[in-house]
């Protein structure tokens, strides 16, 4: 997926909502750009498959040598699938930030959430500011 | 870019990961010019020096630099320094105290009263004057000693000379100091220089090979050997007893501040000591985090990260006396989970012997 079809929080996660079968489902992801600001992973912890959750609750972590950093969801669902062989493939988070480093699959159960994020052109000003 | 003691500083300038190896395997460069400079002239420098710092300084001859802590009356750790016994170009001798950046205006501060009846020392705090550089890792004195009139591979380890320090193609070079130190585990050597030369001796040193190495690979390098770092495993709550640093206490015919409660606190058997700890997990144990035997916390780690060399989480901590033995499991709190760890022997990483450098 390309970055501009995509929508981000401030908490920098992305969201890529599709339609199946009636539901609405978002993949989530974390963004190119804290992947740069954490270098060298060495964890990510996901939510597990079942689990409901909100708009900006903590669902996960990832590490790197430099930082710990909570992972926030961000809308409200259940969770249907997690990428868990993730932890043993962290290059591909890296690598490919916006496929194959997916995070989560959450069914939604409400879109109110997605009034809140950003496109990414807004999300690129925001990681302008914070990059000063 | 992060606010270090008032200095903005680099964290990593590639990759902390990709900085530690560079510097393991071939040269890394940094910028220790955050590092406090104070220099000591005169007749009587080396005894004010002498009932200032736990070990004894007066015998070091002219080139010698030796590793010494500055405490309180109570025996804390005020900071931990070098100090340099240097001989300029027409044979006179200063000194010079290389101090923590954190600590630089406190030990300024505890230093200036206790001029006041030392009439024959002349102190300066040179900081801003000089730049210094560490040069780290196996190919790190082949890289200087092209711009350093001192034969580098002739200088033993916790040496230092006054030198040229060359700029580029001959140019005619700059007074300096080099020395045979660091802060990584690995060989290679220190540059203090005027801080306008600073620039084109860092670039000429990048061209020639050297990775721009930040603060973090500077704390995963130092912790991988174990040394100590001022506010994580040494602090005014720390004897030098518990930090393992017996070797830098000379406490014989000697006086110093905090001397009687050193005394004492060599004598206390009781007192936790610092450890190294390894993880099976993937997640890293950082400073701060409770150490457990079982249910019961029975320390505190101080500084902790993911080591590159080692492929694994490692920690230092002081725990109780009981835990301390190499081979004893206990857990460690990382945020809320309790994970496993071994206690270790000090350092996790000990450079191979000159021959063994690839």
């Amino acid at each position: 997926m390309k970055p501009d079809e995509l929508l981000f929080a401030k908490t920098h996660e992305w969201v890529h909502v599709t339609s199946e079968g009636g539901a609405k489902v978002a993949t989530i992801g974390v963004s190119a750009f804290a992947l740069e600001a954490l270098t060298d992973l060495v964890y990510i912890e996901l939510p597990k498959v079942g689990r409901a959750v909100k708009a900006g609750e903590a669902f996960g972590e990832i590490e790197s040598v430099k930082a710990v950093s909570d992972l926030y969801s961000p809308v409200e669902g259940e969770v249907i699938a997690a990428h868990d062989s993730l932890l043993d493939t962290l290059e591909k988070l890296s690598a490919d930030p916006y496929g194959e480093g997916w995070l989560a699959k959450i069914k939604l159960t409400s879109e109110h959430s997605l009034k809140d994020l950003m496109d990414f052109k807004a999300y690129q000003k925001q990681c302008a500011e914070e990059g000063h | 870019m992060v606010d270090f003691a008032g200095w903005s500083m680099p964290v990593q300038y590639s990759s902390i990961v990709a900085e530690h190896t560079a510097t393991r395997t071939g040269v890394g460069i940094f910028d220790i010019s955050h590092m406090g400079r104070l220099r000591f002239d005169g007749p009587a420098a080396a005894d004010f020096l002498d009932h200032l710092v736990t070990r004894s300084v007066k015998d070091q001859t002219p080139g010698q630099i030796r590793y010494a802590l500055v405490t309180n009356d109570q025996g804390g750790i005020l900071d931990d320094v070098l100090v340099y016994h240097m001989q300029d170009a027409a044979g006179g001798s200063y000194w010079l105290l290389v101090v923590n950046a954190s600590n630089r205006e406190k030990i300024v501060d505890w230093i200036l009263p206790r001029l006041v009846s030392a009439a024959d020392v002349r102190f300066t705090d040179a900081t801003t004057d000089w730049a210094m550089l560490a040069v780290q890792g196996p190919k790190a004195l082949d890289l200087v000693q092209p711009l350093v009139e001192a034969d580098l591979a002739a200088m033993k380890y916790y040496t230092g000379a006054e030198t040229r320090v060359g700029g580029e193609r001959g140019i005619a070079g700059h007074g300096g100091i080099v020395s045979r130190t660091g802060y990584t585990g690995e060989d290679g050597c220190e540059l203090i220089v005027g801080a306008a030369a600073a620039v084109s001796i860092w670039q000429t040193l990048v061209r020639g090979g050297a990775v721009p190495a930040g603060l973090g690979c500077r704390d995963t390098l130092r912790l991988e050997a174990a040394m100590p770092l001022y506010g994580h495993e040494l602090s005014e709550a720390i004897d030098p007893f518990a930090a393992g640093l017996d070797f830098a206490v000379d406490l014989e015919g000697r006086s110093f501040p905090g001397h009687a409660a050193l005394v004492r606190a060599k004598a206390d058997a009781a007192r936790p000591k610092r450890v190294g700890l390894e993880l099976a997990g993937p997640r890293l144990p950082r400073e701060g985090f409770g150490v457990f035997a079982g249910e019961r916390q029975i320390g505190r780690t101080t500084s902790g990260t993911f080591s590159p060399t080692l492929e694994k989480p490692i920690a230092m901590a002081y725990v109780e006396r009981e835990f301390a033995a190499p081979g004893t499991q206990v857990a460690i709190d990382i945020r809320g989970r309790q994970e496993p760890a071994t206690v270790v022997k000090l350092p996790f990483y000990r450079r191979g012997r000159k021959g063994n450098a690839p």
